[in-house]
């Protein structure tokens, strides 16, 4: 296999890993303040992604056409629509469910999922058929080789990192982050220092979907195309990869997303037998993977939490 | 006078039905009401085939419902099997265990009708394909109830063998989803392509709802074919076609029937979708024998949605069933019947005969071509004239 070739593997697996990771950082976040799965997670994601492509259109109809101003308003309506949302859903389902079985979090997360994903289907204009999403950034590329370097992916790559890079400044560097930590590892205790609980747990929610929206968008700019059931593959690849990394670990979902990337790349392209059988390859591996380490491969810190 | 309603009226004695056999000869308003259905994938992906149908199929219960000399008053149950098999068997089971439907067309995605087909012989429904294209569906079975307007995938990809090679390609990668459908046309079609003496250079199999084609479009990028051929349904269609621009992949798009849709140009816009060829059963509506009939009635009934490429087959098929039951009544087994003596019949999609099988052995397929927006009849395009051109062959 010449060089180009692997380069273009490279490339698109660092690519779809930037995506999962975004997506696993929120399981991972929630799981940390609030010890909840939120399934829902991939659908809020596809939601915010038609916020960011119905603000598009929006700006298309009042003549903005600058794709950079186009850019901005996109991803602003996106982040701000989706971190509402998930702020909302943290307010009022998930919230009120804390002394609950945890089991009810995920069941009505679930079944929130299905809700969105189906509103969006039936409600939004023609919402079943794929939507073109536009192509908002410049599709210069260089051909090295067989290897074509689009700037495009370079920028999504680039900011996806810087994205993920800067919510980590956040959690280990601001007040806002110290917060978030002291509520993942006591509730009680940030609670009689003072914490406000509520705002923490929101905030978190926010940011997980702001980031998750962000992902969507992503996805949007680099495949030009978006559909209904978009976040539910999405949504469960970033549960594998916030799982396989170790739930409640930042880097542990970093890692698991470019690890399950990994595996789909290799699933494709150096397994003998037909590519249909990527996912199958990747998903049998998270399993034996978890066989080996049930915790993850990087633990939650304070998992012996009691 | 043979007088079966199939339904609780059986048992109305024989002075009832023979005033109602008068008022139906004298062409009064008191007809008996006949319950026909139509099953496609109403929501999901592929909705907007599904809603062409249905719309299509609903035009010929209203006009014959319209025409006074009709001696039934014909509603239509319209069920989504939301082009899922599992949804698929429980409508299909819905439809035919109402005893008061007498026959149904159904299904646009193979892969349902594959899974439904034993549940119309089980209840001995009549059944009618409108737009499923796996060959199977009728040659898979001896069920007299199953029967299928449009042709096969099997001529499908015979024209296009034929085609792709006689414009001087020679080397195919074939991308399939892992459906019935996607592996019935990568078997068909690679057997025509080597027929004609072209190479497929590589074979992929993926998942229908995939997202991600960038691990086998690379490996296409460096097989470097002449054609990349899609065979699965639009949304996957567009994907493909997106992400080998993204790869830099300098090939022709070659599609199947199941991306001949408007909303192949709603998901990659215009330019991307430009030079795309796939080939299709039957001819454009307006191209077809009763077709500027059908444009004009749909039109005027001011559906919201287009009729899209199977369209015509569903109304064609529906005409059919109508005329199974002015013929031989509102009874199952007599419309069984009645499908398997079918000859010459007339149809807007031209004349229907039914094989032993049940299939119509009309063969007739057209070439398209994405020009400026939407499908362009091969012969019609500016591609035939020279004036624009595909990517050339290697």
């Amino acid at each position: 296999m010449d060089l180009g070739l692997i380069a273009q593997y490279l490339a698109n697996g660092i690519l779809l890993g930037t995506m999962y990771a975004l997506v696993a950082v929120g399981f991972t976040l929630f799981f940390g303040v609030l010890d909840v799965i939120k399934f829902s997670h991939g659908d809020v994601l596809m939601l915010g992604t038609f916020i960011g492509f119905t603000a598009w259109l929006g700006l298309e109809a009042i003549g903005i056409v600058n794709p950079w101003i186009q850019l901005a308003g996109v991803l602003l309506c996106s982040l701000a629509g989706t971190a509402l949302i998930g702020a909302a859903i943290a307010n009022w389902l998930i919230l009120p469910l804390k002394k609950a079985p945890q089991l009810n979090t995920l069941l009505i997360t679930l079944m929130l999922g299905t809700a969105i994903r189906e509103a969006v289907r039936l409600f939004y204009p023609n919402g079943s058929n794929p939507k073109a999403f536009p192509a908002l950034l410049p599709d210069a590329s260089v051909e090295i080789g067989s290897f074509a370097l689009r700037a495009d992916s370079v920028i999504l790559v680039v900011s996806g990192l810087g994205l993920i890079g800067l919510l980590n400044l956040v959690i280990n560097r601001t007040r806002l982050g110290l917060a978030i930590r002291a509520v993942a590892q006591d509730e009680e205790t940030a609670r009689t220092m003072g914490i406000n609980y509520t705002l923490v747990v929101l905030a978190t929610f926010a940011i997980g979907s702001g980031v998750a929206a962000f992902a969507g968008i992503m996805n949007g700019l680099y495949y030009n195309e978006i559909n209904f059931g978009m976040g539910l593959i999405l949504g469960l690849i970033g549960f594998s990869a916030a799982i396989i990394g170790g739930l409640g670990n930042l880097y542990g979902a970093i890692l698991g997303g470019f690890l399950f990337a990994g595996l789909q790349v290799i699933g494709a392209a150096l397994l003998p037998f037909a590519s249909a059988y990527k996912d199958v390859f990747a998903f049998a591996v998270v399993i034996a993977l978890m066989a080996w380490k049930p915790t993850g491969l990087i633990p939650e810190r304070s998992s012996d939490r009691v | 006078m043979k007088f079966n309603t199939g339904n609780g009226l059986r048992r109305i004695v024989f002075t009832l039905g023979a005033t109602a056999g008068l008022l139906v000869a004298t062409g009064a308003q008191a007809k008996d009401t006949v319950e026909l259905g139509f099953i496609g994938p109403l929501t999901g992906g592929v909705s907007s085939m599904g809603l062409g149908g249905r719309n299509s199929a609903e035009l010929a219960v209203k006009l014959r419902n319209a025409d006074p000399d009709s001696k039934y008053h014909y509603e239509l149950v319209a069920l989504d099997d939301e082009c899922k098999p599992n949804v698929g068997v429980q409508v299909a089971t819905k439809m035919a265990t109402d005893r008061k439907v007498i026959g149904t067309i159904a299904h646009y995605c193979s892969a349902v009708a594959m899974g439904t087909v034993d549940v119309y012989h089980r209840f001995g429904l009549p059944m009618t394909v409108w737009g499923a294209v796996l060959p199977d569906i009728t040659y898979g079975n001896d069920y007299p109830e199953i029967t299928r307007v449009n042709g096969t995938m099997i001529n499908q990809n015979e024209k296009a063998a034929q085609f792709m090679t006689g414009l001087g390609y020679k080397t195919f990668a074939i991308i399939h989803d892992t459906t019935d459908y996607g592996k019935g046309h990568n078997k068909y079609l690679s057997q025509f392509l080597a027929q004609d003496g072209a190479e497929v250079v590589g074979t992929f199999g993926v998942t229908s709802d995939q997202q991600d084609f960038t691990a086998e479009l690379t490996q296409v990028k460096a097989l470097n074919p002449d054609v990349v051929v899609y065979a699965g349904l639009t949304p996957g269609g567009v994907r493909v076609r997106q992400q080998m621009e993204k790869l830099g992949i300098e090939a022709v798009f070659e599609g199947v029937s199941g991306i001949k849709s408007d909303a192949f140009f709603e998901g990659l816009g215009g330019d991307l979708a430009e030079g795309t060829v796939t080939f299709l059963e039957g001819a454009p509506a307006e191209k077809l024998p009763g077709g500027a009939y059908f444009l004009k009635e749909y039109n005027a009934a001011g559906y919201d949605s287009p009729p899209e490429a199977y369209g015509p087959f569903a109304f064609a098929a529906m005409d059919l069933l109508i005329d199974a039951v002015e013929a031989s009544g509102p009874d199952r087994k007599a419309v069984v019947d009645y499908m398997s003596k079918v000859k010459e019949h007339d149809s807007i999609t031209g004349p229907i005969t039914f094989d032993d099988h049940g299939q119509n052995t009309v063969a007739l397929i057209t070439a398209y071509v994405a020009q400026g927006g939407k499908w362009v009849v091969w012969e019609d395009s500016d591609y035939a004239k020279g004036t624009l051109s595909l990517v050339a062959p290697k």
